[in-house]
């Protein structure tokens, strides 16, 4: 037992352990690892839809924007996108920086691990559904039009470094109440509250499974800051998620990316 | 050879077409209605194409695209042959797509178009409903027009590659009814499939039993409760789907 899921290389299966989200250290077998000293492989095996414009800030950028052509009115329903299983990676897993692109967004977000098979979930009853919460990098090629889906921009191969663990849900009291912070070469580079949410999860959960299911082990991005922070070949990202842990991974030219390779 | 998933006495099964039946992996025979139909593919990830035939395009008032236009689909969409799609209440237009569906056979990144058929495991027939009452200029085709559960019905088959060896040259119909709504040939695609390949593996990796659906001709007509609709591409296959 323990108050996280983790999946470590090497281990058959995904497996509950204790982890300090503070202090970026896990117990195994009653010795504690730094997360640096294991190698993590992401959590999840799901579906990975995420949300766009879901922070005020992300949201009012546009609003200007939002009463003329190709757009001509606010959005009704979330914007949801999905993020392919080519993009998955996990902890310290490189990000490539395509050779057609100068520099990437940094997607700070909030991830919600589904617990349960999901169809018109009530917001009222949504946790129910919640299994627990991870940190994702919901890397993006920045780009202003955001009419037609953004496959070219979003759903390049290790485009979503997820972990490095799911904190399960009992461990997090309120989920719209956290603080995100973007640290570029150890720098702060961005810094956010999910309180912030247009849609805050249950709502989010109630509003998306009114017209598709969500299933055990598919993960919901909650949507990314105003102001993400840019990146480049070489740049280091850490994404903290208060009580959530921390992300870490490392921009490289594409020429020089591996999957699996840790640095 | 045509391949279908099909399950039957609490048994999911692999099955070939012989002359009319199925052949189960147990070598036993039965008819096409002892059996549920499973997607002949178990989907991971489905790219899905709009306006890429050019009468279509037209139709929807859209000039054709100067670069594919490629959403993606969720595997809580797929559904089998014979499957049952609901229609929701209150809208206005729902509408059926025959698509001819390419399915890959091994991981392919960097692809000319001149090799793209060597990533090709086989063929299914698509039907990909949207609901246009829902359409939003946001990441468009949006997931509530085209995301929805039982959205897409694929199969009977998956046809070996081997046996289809001009996909770019086949008749594609839907049937409302028994009535023809929509008629049109895989020739007048804008994108053909290895160029399709060729596009995506240009910037991404594509993996073993992913999806391209590559689009629908014109003859998009709304559909109500009740209606069957069958979609039907030459020696592809015929796909059975009812609304309610």
């Amino acid at each position: 037992m323990g108050n996280a899921v983790v999946k470590i290389f090497g281990m058959p299966n995904i497996t509950e352990a204790e982890v300090d989200p503070e202090n970026n250290s896990i117990f195994l077998n009653g010795t504690q690892y730094h997360v640096n000293q294991l190698s993590w492989e992401p959590p999840v095996s799901g579906t990975i839809y995420g949300v766009l414009l879901n922070y005020q800030g992300a949201f009012h950028r546009y609003r200007e924007q939002m009463a003329h052509s190709p757009y001509n009115e606010p959005p009704k329903a979330p914007i949801l996108y999905i993020k392919p299983i080519n993009t998955l990676s996990g902890y310290r897993s490189p990000i490539p920086l395509p050779e057609d692109a100068d520099e990437l967004e940094v997607g700070a977000a909030l991830g919600v691990v589904i617990g349960r098979t999901a169809t018109k979930v009530k917001e009222e009853e949504a946790f129910q559904y919640v299994a627990g919460y991870t940190v994702v990098n919901d890397v993006a090629i920045p780009h202003e039009n955001i009419y037609r889906p953004a496959i070219r921009e979003r759903a390049r191969d290790g485009f979503n470094p997820v972990g490095p663990w799911i904190i399960k849900k009992e461990s997090i009291v309120d989920p719209d109440s956290l603080d995100i912070r973007v640290f570029v070469n150890g720098k702060l580079a961005q810094k956010n509250n999910t309180k912030n949410f247009i849609r805050p999860v249950a709502r989010l959960l109630a509003d998306i499974t009114e017209f598709m299911t969500l299933y055990p082990g598919d993960v919901l991005l909650t949507g990314v800051p105003e102001q993400a922070p840019l990146v480049k070949a070489g740049d280091h990202v850490r994404i903290e998620i208060e009580g959530v842990g921390s992300l870490e991974n490392t921009i490289v030219h594409e020429a020089d990316y591996v999957k699996g390779a840790v640095r | 050879m045509k391949r279908a998933r099909v399950a039957m006495n609490g048994t999911i099964y692999e099955a070939i077409e012989d002359n009319g039946f199925l052949q189960l992996n147990d070598q036993h025979k039965v008819t096409e209605k002892d059996v549920v139909w499973l997607p002949p593919v178990s989907p991971r990830t489905v790219f899905a194409l709009g306006l890429n035939y050019a009468d279509h395009a037209k139709e929807l008032s859209f000039h054709a695209p100067t670069e594919p236009l490629v959403f993606l689909k969720g595997p809580n969409t797929i559904v089998g042959h014979r499957s049952e799609t609901k229609r929701p209440p209150d809208v206005d237009f729902m509408h059926y797509e025959c698509e001819l569906a390419v399915v890959i056979g091994k991981m392919a990144r960097n692809v000319k178009a001149s090799e793209a058929y060597e990533y090709v495991l086989g063929y299914t027939v698509a039907n990909d409903y949207a609901v246009r009452d829902y359409l939003e200029n946001y990441y468009r085709p949006n997931l509530r027009v085209k995301n929805r559960d039982a959205f897409t019905p694929i199969g009977p088959w998956l046809v070996d590659k081997e046996d289809i060896p001009d996909p770019m040259n086949l008749v594609l119909r839907t049937y409302v009814n028994g009535a023809l709504v929509q008629e049109g040939n895989t020739k007048d695609m804008i994108f053909t499939i290895p160029m399709l390949i060729e596009y995506l593996t240009s910037f991404m990796t594509l993996n073993y039993g992913d999806i391209i659906l590559t689009g629908t001709p014109k003859g998009a007509v709304n559909v109500n409760v009740g209606d069957e609709v069958i979609t039907e591409i030459e020696g592809i296959g015929r796909l059975i789907n009812r609304i309610i």
